[in-house]
């Protein structure tokens, strides 16, 4: 079972994500983070899909992608050549004797404090989902009251592109 | 010229060649109803008893001509009663368009008297399907659902109109010609070289087609390919009619029903080519035991179906009449006496497990048939026993004529299909079914008299629901539960009571006769036709087994 990320831009049409998501469902691919949006085509969305499985699973995915007409393009990022991030949300509890030390782990994370009130403090932390699994973690010392996790989107190094790609 | 959407519609329903559509109207499809009235010298609307009739109807068109099959329904009840229909093209890929009725866009989304999502409901049984927006992008729309269900892996593609948009008008010009497929592409050079490679090295090669053969025309380049190889030919389910049954190669069909000899020769290849098929469960049996000492190549036009269930040493996406031309010459001829006689054998021993009991027996039944049958006449089935035996004993000469429910296995599919391979082919066609699958759709009787459709329906009457009925025999003690019918439908009366034709048959001579007078009427005709309830399919491979659990004979003790 091996972790991949595909990006798929798609027709932006109405329901398109239905297809997309309900493809996944009947044929009961894994999905472990997806993301949707709009790109530098109007016409184009992009939705970036992190899956696991076999590599038999994988072509499957991509494959079965193909036969939707939405679908214009398929590019699996692989990680190594690709730029990766997500954006995260975290609501804690501001507590007078821990309020030091979630400081301290934020400044190191380079999280930044967007509201900060006698009760709660919001960060805003973005980097590679492993990043953000590590910060959540550390927070679980101190009372986590909100997650909120983007999902990740992803780019590939170097002038080549998505649409560039043949199918 | 400006037209309404509804006018719209039906003019390039015309235009794209569908000049023959079938459908049931409604409040949400009356205006289209109102063009077919309009434009009614230019195209015929078939009115079905049930949507459901209308939409097997449409796919048995497209079956017996290639062409898009059209069916229309109003919204709610209409288009459910479509689903059935559109899930049997979409699992055995026959090309359809679908067109559906819906309340008014500012409507849709707030519960409206007969609303449904049709397009959510229909998601995962269509390659695709649209809520049209704006009259301006319906003719555009229609001629894109035609091109997608005829293009690549043919399937069927739904459109619905909310009302407004077929009341709204807007320019419209009508195309010189219809719309064409996709173009075809052969499978890469690198891998075609490779297979070949791997098909050179084969002391045993055999070939399996499916539907795909069809689909492709690629009968002359299975025909070559079989004799460079010295090569046997089995088919699935879906490939009977692709090439004519008594062709010299053609051991006949695979699977959980097959022919012996064929799946038996399969079994014992080292080298399979697998041609348009995508390896169901009902061929394979248990994938683990699955052709474990062969080679597959597996060619189709769908890439999704390489490596789905069955891994192939050499596979790719690719249509089979270009890529097979492509491979052909890079096979080297082959002389192999060993594997021929390994199949005559096969077949003597097939010969040996045949059915040759005197008296009405399901496969006496089927010869007799086969005797009245033309070079073209379409037959189709529904789903069970009776298909069973069709798919093992019918004689078939040309492509496009055996019209039966293999991936979604639908009873009560028949009926309607072969009122559209009728209607399409202008040729009688015939119906084999039993007793449960006709009871499903009978109602479509109505249409056939009304149309003075000539079709036979064959009606192999056991009282049972004989498939089911056939499991619980060998795997669940004889315990016979809800296949028992104990109807007391009278088969003759009814057919007369819907103004058709009615025969009785006990006896193979009552059978032939009821056939001889049934083949000279113009309209319906039902011959129903008496078989043993403990009648079984065989051979046998029991769900989930291999090749050496094959049942080719039940003892009395089973009886």
């Amino acid at each position: 079972m091996n972790n991949f990320t595909i990006a798929v831009l798609v027709r932006n049409q109405f329901g398109v994500l239905n297809r997309v998501t309900s493809m996944f469902r009947r044929r009961r691919f894994n999905i472990n983070s997806l993301t949707v949006s709009e790109t530098e085509s109007p016409g184009l969305s992009r939705i970036t899909i992190t899956s696991s499985g076999l590599e038999t699973d994988k072509k499957q995915l991509i494959n079965q992608l193909y036969k939707l007409p939405d679908v214009c393009s398929i590019k699996e990022l692989n990680i190594t050549e690709s730029v990766t991030c997500e954006l995260m949300l975290i609501k804690v509890k501001n507590d007078p004797e821990s309020r030091a030390d979630v400081r301290d782990a934020a400044s190191a994370f380079g999280a930044k404090t967007l509201d900060y009130t006698r009760d709660s403090i919001i960060m805003r932390l973005t980097g590679t989902s492993r990043e953000l699994d590590a910060f959540t973690d550390l927070m679980r010392d101190y009372t986590i009251l909100e997650i909120c996790r983007t999902g990740i989107v992803s780019l590939e190094r170097g002038a080549t592109t998505i649409s560039k790609m043949e199918i | 010229m400006k037209l309404s959407g509804a006018d719209i519609i039906v003019r390039t329903l015309i235009e794209q060649g569908a000049t023959t559509v079938f459908g049931y109207p409604g409040g949400q499809i009356i205006n289209v109803y109102d063009s077919l009235y309009k434009y009614r010298g230019e195209i015929t609307h078939i009115l079905t008893a049930h949507e459901q009739g209308a939409a097997h109807a449409a796919d048995g068109y497209a079956r017996a001509t290639g062409r898009a099959g059209v069916v229309i329904a109003t919204s709610g009840p209409g288009a459910t009663n479509l689903v059935t229909g559109i899930a049997t093209a979409y699992l055995d890929s026959v090309p359809m368009v679908a067109i559906t009725g819906n309340v008014p866009t500012t409507q849709l989304g707030t519960d409206s008297f007969q609303e449904i999502d049709i397009t959510g409901i229909t998601l995962p049984i269509t390659k695709h399907n649209y809520v049209v927006g704006s009259v301006e992008e319906l003719a555009d729309t229609i001629r894109e659902a035609f091109r997608l269900a005829v293009s690549g892996r043919p399937g069927p593609v739904l459109i619905d109109v909310p009302k407004d948009i077929q009341v709204a008008q807007c320019e419209f010009t009508e195309q010189p010609k219809p719309v064409e497929a996709e173009p075809r592409q052969a499978a890469k050079e690198i891998r075609i070289r490779d297979a070949a490679e791997c098909i050179n090295l084969s002391q045993r090669p055999f070939i399996y087609f499916g539907g795909g053969m069809t689909n492709s025309d690629a009968q002359e380049e299975l025909y070559k390919l079989a004799e460079v190889l010295d090569a046997p030919i089995g088919c699935s389910l879906m490939g009977i009619s692709a090439i004519p049954t008594d062709h010299p190669r053609f051991l006949g069909m695979q699977g959980m029903h097959g022919h012996y000899a064929s799946s038996m020769a399969m079994h014992r290849a080292d080298c399979i080519i697998a041609l348009g098929v995508r390896f169901n469960d009902r061929v394979t049996g248990n994938r683990a035991k699955f052709a474990t000492h062969a080679q597959i190549v597996h060619i189709d036009v769908d890439g999704a179906e390489l490596d789905k269930t069955v891994y192939a040493a050499h596979s790719m996406r690719g249509d089979l009449k270009l890529t097979l031309q492509k491979l052909i010459p890079l096979l080297e001829q082959k002389k192999l006496p060993e594997w021929r006689k390994t199949i005559e054998g096969l077949k003597a021993e097939e010969r040996r497990t045949l059915d040759n009991r005197p008296g009405l027996t399901p496969r006496s039944a089927i010869l007799t048939l086969n005797e009245y049958l033309g070079e073209n006449t379409p037959v189709a089935t529904d789903v069970g026993q009776h298909q069973m035996w069709t798919a093992q004993n019918i004689v078939l000469k040309n492509k496009r004529r055996f019209l039966s429910s293999g991936g979604l296995g639908t009873m009560g599919f028949g009926m309607g299909a072969a009122m559209g391979a009728a209607l399409a082919t202008r040729e009688r066609a015939v119906l084999v079914t039993g007793d449960g699958g006709f009871g499903m759709c009978l109602n479509e009787l109505a249409t056939a008299v009304t149309y003075n459709i000539p079709l036979v329906i064959l009606l192999m009457n056991n009282g049972v629901l004989g498939m089911v009925r056939q499991w619980q025999t060998l795997f669940f003690d004889k315990h016979y539960s809800n296949t028992v019918l104990e109807r007391k439908t009278d088969f003759v009366k009814l057919a007369e009571a819907f103004g058709a034709k009615g025969y009785h048959a006990e006896t193979p001579e009552q059978l032939d006769e009821a056939l001889k007078k049934a083949f000279s009427e113009q309209g319906p005709v039902v011959v129903e036709c008496m078989i043993d309830k403990d009648e079984f399919v065989l051979p046998m491979l029991p769900p989930g087994g291999s090749m050496d659990d094959i049942i080719t004979k039940v003892g009395e003790s089973d009886e």
